[in-house]
């Protein structure tokens, strides 16, 4: 890696493992209680929604947009606490 | 005021909007003309990846669609959002950080290969085509429903329209444009949901209404989606919200189909290039948030119009004489796209699950554009979807012609056939094949060929399996190298393409019991992608590993700070 400083292979591990973590949210949000869990979940009700009907067609949806919210939020404090920014 | 009058105030009005944006935003160098000069602000581009991304599929055909599939329109709700999250983590900040122009640029440096540039390419402008035609199409449809005039005058003003914008403004004409088209689709998007959600639930906020009592009528007091189970039992058809029940996708294909959906957005080319306009790597992460909300907005709002669409057209419909049909349904039935036949001689329509006693033909395309009509909304309502689907096609449109204009003239010409064109003379190239792509979509739009309803999954596909998983492990992975990418990216796109055509053209009849492991074509690009990722990282074990200033620049792009000289390394 050349030039690298010890810095940025912190930097670039915390990435990672950041990055690891939204990815198992977003893998448990829609493939998980939207897709594999969705008929268990339907016997339970919000309002007039099954569950897991309404986390396929909207809970999924507002979590990616929170996910995205906390990662770019992240990632700038992560580049100015390794100061790669 | 009637629908057509209301139509063309609001279509000249937002087309007027359009061409002075993109007399305004002149491009005159061709890092104006590719990338909008890199000074496009986060939430801008956001906008405009929204209007970008959201096409007359997705305006004018995905609620409709949902209305006919229930919870299995699920596949495209998530599909469709969920590639962003892939896009944001994955891609966006990294190819910004790398700079330059195109994706398949991308490929072929960090490929240090001509070959794999090439493959890029060839996908780039396949995808790009593909969709562009669905788009001027879908131009042509409305122009010829609310203005009346014939199909092929609506793709001609179409192309007119799109010419001038992208020819003169370039990426810098466009993302104003697409900014300026994300507020009229959305707002066209959103007043009928929301007035139709308030006429029926009584709660004008359509994510939550959908949920919601219904007010009036037979099923006055229950649950709106209640009631629509309840109608679907009536009718002999599968539950709405029921998921793996007969009649419905299976759940191994529902995930497959989702898969590649995801991974498809995020290798779709115009949609990454998006992630070049902005200033750094830290702007193409806020951008991309900015452009799921946007995108969220439209998304979250659609399966609430389809269930409301779908229980106004069956009350409307079922059981209602033919001779006291309304209105709109006369005035679809003349485009082909509703049909009634009389099966049982007695003037009454039956809509139901049954085939032998159904009389209803409904084109899922229709509900969104016929929805206010149904719902009984004012012409003008009427006249502002015109507008709104109109923006959706046409900012679509532009985006993918800027794509194949920029392959064309940085990706063909620049780099294989002159290498020492100027700027001039690129800018120049740039502007006619952006000329010449417009003038093909067009012809596409005019005579569709029948293949183009089908060649869209196919694009998903191909994106999926050819582009994601190499352009995620050229930035994750400093092993991967340009023999496992080259044979990763064939792999994919052979296996892909290879299972589609045969279910398509060889075996149509071949169903689910055929399928492998019961996925259907539309799904397949998930297990073409795997594939590639496979074949990448085992082929690259066993050859070399990318030389030193490859390893240098994957290094770099990785680090959100910018060198003050503007070079990579």
């Amino acid at each position: 890696m050349g030039d690298q400083s010890i810095d940025v292979k912190h930097y670039w591990r915390a990435m990672l493992r950041l990055i690891a973590w939204l990815l198992v949210c977003w893998f448990v949000v829609s493939f998980g209680l939207g897709i594999l869990l969705v008929e268990p979940l339907n016997q339970f009700h919000i309002g007039g929604f099954p569950l897991g009907f309404w986390f396929a067609q909207q809970g999924s949806i507002y979590v990616f947009m929170l996910l995205i919210f906390i990662y770019a939020w992240r990632a700038d404090r992560l580049a100015s606490r390794y100061g790669v920014d | 005021m009637g629908i057509v009058g209301w139509t063309y105030v609001f279509v000249i009005a937002s087309f007027s909007l359009y061409i002075g944006i993109a007399i305004r935003t002149r491009a005159d160098t061709t890092q104006s003309f590719y990338v909008a000069g890199r000074g496009v602000p986060a939430i801008v581009n956001g906008m405009a990846t929204g209007a970008d991304w959201m096409s007359a599929a997705s305006f004018i055909s995905m609620a409709g669609l949902i209305s006919f599939m229930g919870y299995t329109g699920t596949i495209y709700l998530m599909g469709w959002t969920g590639g962003y999250v892939l896009l944001a983590l994955f891609l966006a900040p990294y190819l910004r950080k790398y700079g330059k122009f195109t994706v398949p640029e991308f490929v072929g440096e960090r490929y240090y290969s001509q070959a794999a540039r090439v493959v890029a390419v060839v996908c780039a402008i396949f995808i790009s085509f593909t969709y562009v035609a669905g788009q001027m199409r879908g131009v042509g449809v409305v122009f010829s429903r609310f203005l009346e005039v014939p199909v092929e005058q609506g793709v001609l003003i179409g192309m007119l329209l799109v010419f001038v914008y992208a020819t003169l403004g370039g990426m810098r004409g466009i993302t104003y444009t697409q900014a300026a088209q994300y507020v009229v689709l959305i707002i066209a998007y959103l007043i009928p949901a929301a007035a139709i959600s308030w006429k029926i639930t009584g709660n004008p906020i359509p994510q939550f209404g959908f949920g919601d009592r219904v007010l009036e009528g037979q099923n006055a007091g229950m649950y709106l989606l209640e009631a629509l189970d309840q109608i679907h039992r009536d009718l002999a058809l599968p539950e709405y919200t029921a998921a793996y029940v007969p009649g419905k996708k299976s759940m191994v294909d529902v995930f497959a189909i989702t898969l590649a959906l995801m991974t498809g957005t995020a290798g779709l080319p115009h949609v990454l290039v998006r992630f070049y306009t902005v200033k750094s790597a830290k702007a193409a992460r806020w951008s991309a948030m900015w452009a799921l909300i946007f995108i969220g907005i439209l998304y979250t709002t659609a399966p609430a119009v389809a269930a409301f669409a779908r229980v106004n057209m069956i009350q409307t419909l079922n059981g209602t004489p033919y001779a006291e049909a309304p209105e709109w349904f006369k005035n679809w039935e003349k485009t082909g796209l509703i049909e009634f036949d009389d099966r049982n001689g007695d003037g009454i329509m039956v809509y139901s699950g049954r085939p032998e006693i159904n009389e209803l033909q409904v084109d899922p395309d229709i509900m969104v554009l016929a929805n206010p009509e149904i719902a009984r909304l004012p012409a003008w309502v009427v006249g502002l979807v015109a507008a709104g689907a109109l923006a959706a096609a046409l900012s679509t449109a532009a985006g993918l012609l800027l794509v194949i204009s920029t392959s064309i003239s940085h990706d063909l010409f620049k780099s294989i056939f002159i290498r020492n064109l100027s700027e001039r003379a690129e800018l120049r190239l740039a502007r006619i094949s952006a000329g010449v792509a417009v003038v093909i979509a067009g012809i596409f739009g005019i005579y569709p060929p029948g293949f183009v309803a089908q060649v869209v999954a196919f694009a998903f596909g191909l994106a999926a399996s050819s582009f994601f998983p190499i352009l995620v492990l050229g930035i994750f992975s400093q092993r991967v190298n340009k023999e496992g990418a080259i044979s990763g990216m064939l792999t994919g796109i052979l296996f892909t393409a290879g299972y589609i055509i045969y279910f398509r053209y060889i075996n149509p009849t071949g169903g689910p019991d055929q399928w492998l492991f019961g996925i259907s074509p539309e799904g397949i690009g998930s297990i073409g992608m795997l594939l590639n990722l496979v074949v990448t990282l085992t082929v690259s074990r066993f050859t070399p590993a990318p030389p030193a200033h490859v390893q240098r620049l994957i290094a770099e792009i990785r680090l959100p700070r910018m060198r003050p000289t503007g070079k990579l390394i």
